[in-house]
């Protein structure tokens, strides 16, 4: 039950490796290629803004590692945040492209869908809703809320890929999972019991 | 429901835990260290902490202490004292700080408020604003833990602070530190109507009302120090924060 955090340059990762050992998981924190193809469960991260986070991950020369291990040996990965928009295929916020593991963009939150118009970035505590069966979810406690912090959402384009709905100004997809493949909006890292909760599920996938 | 951020606020003089009345009269009220550990089985939303002694000192900040810290903080913590150079906000986003607050610093280098927006993003770069009265009554922006003045209009310098890259303000009235008397809403009202940043209401919150009241004068998250550390007429110190049913019944539901 040991999780790699892929280090790619990007991302506050102390916060995630923290709340494992709170929850007495292994994890490493690593940048190289051995550690990758050797993981048994991987955490994508990622904050600021996609094409950073997309240029940084294509300069890591983990690429190729990150793609045998996840879609050949179908090891569990999770994008957190900016880390799973990069599991989509693009983003409106830049022109570099997202892994494309998952079908769909990633898009901007419109004001003028919003009734009454709210700020943006989305930046607080937001109740989340799992749409699918999913053992993310698995004894996740009553009203699970989570930190956010983002301008941007995933939009996919096959509707069983969404795991999470969550409503700022309308619903939104605030999570993903197809398969071994998932990814969470929010931060479960600063999200207290529910964060735990979900990296503990994750960790004993 | 909408939720709101409710954001306990701790102040950190010779590494002890401090609490003030309008900025003056620091009581010791315990551990930093312990304070966050009980605020995180309470479960708050977020947490700041205020190194009120590192500017003064002109000391930077204590990265060990900040670690241990953010080693047992499972909700966003905000931490703000002392930082004046880039590379600190850097090292600080790397311990697993959420956001940065600059006080004194941006007053001094808005330019810092730019730089570090650009490297951790405006998210992460908080603006904390200490407001007071003048000799003539006229609101102005202090600094220094509120003891100089820069005679600078706190509206003009809240709209500076957001065009440099500040991500929220975080807005503190000095007179009402520490008095339990309610947040100064008018100045609230103000400053968010002039800003699109998300601006935090501190000083003089007594209740879950003061906070409903404070963000429907325009405040987007609110915060108290006070009002978490103690207790009673005595100010008896004892850690509280209010549960999810009574933010439901009293904020939430009436914002």
């Amino acid at each position: 039950m040991k999780v790699t955090i892929v280090d790619y340059g990007v991302g506050n990762l102390a916060s995630i490796k923290n709340m494992f050992k709170k929850i007495n998981v292994e994890s490493i924190i690593s940048s190289k290629k051995s550690d990758i193809l050797q993981a048994e469960k991987l955490i994508l991260p990622g904050v600021g803004a996609f094409d950073t986070c997309s240029q940084k991950l294509a300069e890591s020369d983990l690429l190729p590692s990150l793609n045998q291990r996840v879609l050949i040996d179908k090891v569990p990965v999770l994008g957190i945040c900016v880390g799973l928009q990069l599991l989509l295929e693009r983003s409106e916020e830049g022109v570099l492209p997202g892994l494309g593991w998952i079908k769909g963009s990633i898009v901007k939150f419109n004001a003028a869908k919003m009734t009454p118009e709210l700020k943006i970035p989305h930046m607080g505590w937001t109740d989340v809703t799992a749409v699918k069966g999913s053992k993310l979810f698995d004894g996740m406690y009553e009203s699970p809320r989570f930190y956010f912090v983002h301008s941007y959402h995933p939009s996919v384009m096959n509707e069983e890929d969404a795991l999470v709905q969550a409503t700022y100004g309308y619903p939104f997809t605030a999570g993903v999972e197809r398969g071994n493949i998932m990814g969470v909006q929010f931060h479960p890292e600063k999200s207290h019991k529910f964060g735990m909760k979900l990296l503990e599920n994750f960790a004993r996938l | 429901m909408k939720r709101v951020r409710v954001i306990p606020v701790l102040l950190i003089q010779n590494n002890g835990l401090v609490k003030s009345i309008k900025f003056k009269n620091h009581t010791y009220v315990g551990d930093p260290i312990n304070a966050v550990k009980i605020f995180n089985e309470k479960e708050v939303d977020e947490i700041v902490i205020l190194d009120i002694s590192a500017t003064l000192e002109k000391r930077p900040p204590d990265m060990a202490k900040i670690k241990e810290l953010t080693s047992e903080a499972f909700m966003p913590l905000g931490y703000g004292g002392g930082i004046t150079k880039l590379d600190e906000i850097k090292e600080l986003i790397t311990a697993g700080v959420e956001k940065v607050v600059l006080n004194t610093s941006a007053f001094v280098s808005p330019q810092l408020v730019k730089d570090g927006a650009n490297y951790v993003g405006s998210q992460s770069v908080v603006v904390s604003i200490d407001i007071g009265k003048d000799f003539w009554g006229r609101y102005k922006v202090y600094v220094e833990n509120g003891s100089k003045n820069t005679n600078l209009d706190p509206v003009e310098y809240a709209r500076q602070m957001e065009k440099a890259g500040a991500g929220e303000l975080f807005v503190n009235a000095i007179d009402k530190d520490g008095t339990f008397s309610g947040y100064n809403t008018k100045l609230i009202e103000q400053l968010s109507q002039c800003v699109k940043i998300p601006v935090v209401a501190v000083g003089g919150a007594s209740s879950v009302d003061d906070f409903t009241s404070a963000i429907l004068h325009g405040a987007s998250a609110v915060s108290a120090g006070s009002m978490f550390v103690f207790q009673g007429p005595h100010r008896a110190v004892l850690i509280s924060y209010p549960g999810q049913a009574e933010l439901r019944e009293k904020l939430f539901s009436k914002i």
